[in-house]
């Protein structure tokens, strides 16, 4: 099986870089792409009116779009527990916590815009389900440790992804993700200190965040994408500094830190192949069910219906909400004019 | 897609982190007229405290120099090495200059 992963997490599912992609490439001017590939190699930043490989383009194009759709997509699931958080300390810190990722949205489609496409046409895709969004996020949230879980693997895998996205070649990538990485933080603690707090409570709320993290841990290993061997246009990506770290390489980095984060909750991890690699200085972990990340992506994961159901309910509701916008301001500028006149 | 919210204008949003210092771009956003673009910056830009001040200009409104002509604006610029102090040189013995 060979797949298209020229990116990772919030963006695994892009399957770009068909053989159209790669003979326009061929057909740009040598030259052009020559001096590119000497600016991205000095590690200079490509900006929105640089020439740049048509290829390139659109892989930020996939690329940038689909962590987009994953952010909004991801208000969904904790968006679940808004209503129902524990206390009022706790309801107003997932509020910010949800609107945070709204803005991360907000920032990307920004930045995809920049390489001469529209919002419209991209949340127009979300909508009509063909685009793709980050797996993770078709995961059902049943208990209020779903919301730790979440803050604690989801944005903590977000976060190892997102780091070496700051110095991506694309500048408004890079800044978009600079922005976000400084609110990520705030993200995975909150959300451990949920898990910190059910693990020293009582027996039912201990055994409540060992669920939620049994239900976490792999879907958080997917979120790198396919295994190095798969990832066919990973070398491409690395050549053109979108990417830094393989999946593989990422995915490692993310047990090696995670694991000692769950034994300091007295939590288990439920891999029973896991175990420590003194001499690599590593945690061993056991086989990732690829089939399942394959239904997911694929549109049969638990939730993946019920999550673009929410998306154009949310659509739909706001219409009037816009359509009032837009009347208003028409109003205005009229006002404005025959006054001038 | 079967919207209007293609007609809303794309703002540029530069930031001033504090008084003192220089507006900023920090980004953009689509809002239906200024005062839109402004309060959205403000949710969108400003959630920890980042600005005390707001502008937001008409993305159309905004000229740019084209990178083809990097070269021809910026380049002239590269041999005057005499606009620069370290030019000149100046025995230690005087001091303050
Ligand atoms: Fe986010
Ligand atoms: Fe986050």
């Amino acid at each position: 099986m060979r797949r298209d992963s020229g990116v990772d997490l919030y963006t695994q599912g892009l399957d770009s870089l068909g053989k159209d992609c790669l003979r326009d490439e061929a057909e740009e001017s040598g030259t052009f792409e020559q001096r590119f590939q000497t600016r991205v190699d000095a590690e200079e930043k490509i900006e929105p009116k640089d020439w740049m490989p048509e290829a390139y383009r659109r892989t930020l194009i996939r690329q940038i779009s689909q962590h987009a759709h994953s952010e909004i997509v991801g208000m969904l699931p904790e968006g679940n527990w808004i209503t129902r958080a524990p206390s009022l300390l706790r309801k107003t810190i997932l509020i910010a916590k949800v609107q945070d990722e709204g803005g991360h949205g907000a920032y990307l489609y920004s930045a995809t815009e920049t390489l001469g496409v529209s919002r419209d046409e991209l949340i127009g895709q979300l909508l009509e389900g063909k685009a793709k969004y980050s797996s993770i996020f078709n995961y059902p949230t049943p208990t209020w440790a779903d919301v730790g879980a979440i803050g604690w693997l989801v944005d903590g895998a977000a976060i190892m992804n997102q780091v070496p996205l700051c110095r991506c070649s694309y500048g408004p990538y890079a800044r978009a993700m600079v922005r976000i990485c400084k609110e990520e933080s705030f993200h995975q603690r909150q959300g451990y200190e949920i898990m910190m707090r059910l693990s020293r409570g009582t027996t039912a709320q201990k055994d409540m965040a060992q669920q939620a993290l049994n239900r976490w841990w792999w879907p958080s290993l997917m979120m790198f994408g396919p295994s190095d061997a798969e990832s066919k246009h990973s070398a491409q990506s690395m050549r053109w500094k979108i990417k830094r770290f393989s999946n593989d390489e990422l995915r490692q980095k993310f047990v090696d830190y995670t694991v000692p984060q769950a034994e300091f909750l007295g939590l288990t991890i439920p891999d029973p192949d896991l175990r420590r690699d003194e001499a690599a200085q590593h945690y061993r972990f056991g086989t990732i069910d690829w089939n399942e990340f394959e239904q997911v992506l694929k549109g049969h994961g638990p939730c993946n219906r019920e999550r673009l159901e929410a998306r154009r309910r949310a659509h739909d509701e706001g219409r009037w909400v816009r359509d009032a916008a837009i009347a208003h301001a028409a109003k205005q500028a009229a006002r404005k004019n025959s006054r001038a006149a | 897609m079967t919207d209007n919210s293609q007609d809303w204008p794309l703002y540029e949003i530069f930031i001033r982190a504090r008084s003192g210092l220089d507006h900023k771009h920090v980004g953009s956003l689509h809002a239906t007229d200024a005062r839109m673009a402004i309060e959205h910056a403000r949710d969108l830009y400003t959630r920890r405290q980042e600005g005390v001040s707001i502008w937001a200009v008409r993305s159309s409104d905004i000229v740019a120099s084209d990178p083809a002509d990097a070269d021809t604006l910026f380049e002239p610029a590269r041999d005057k090495v005499y606009r620069h102090p370290t030019f000149y040189d100046i025995p230690d013995e005087v001091k303050t200059l």
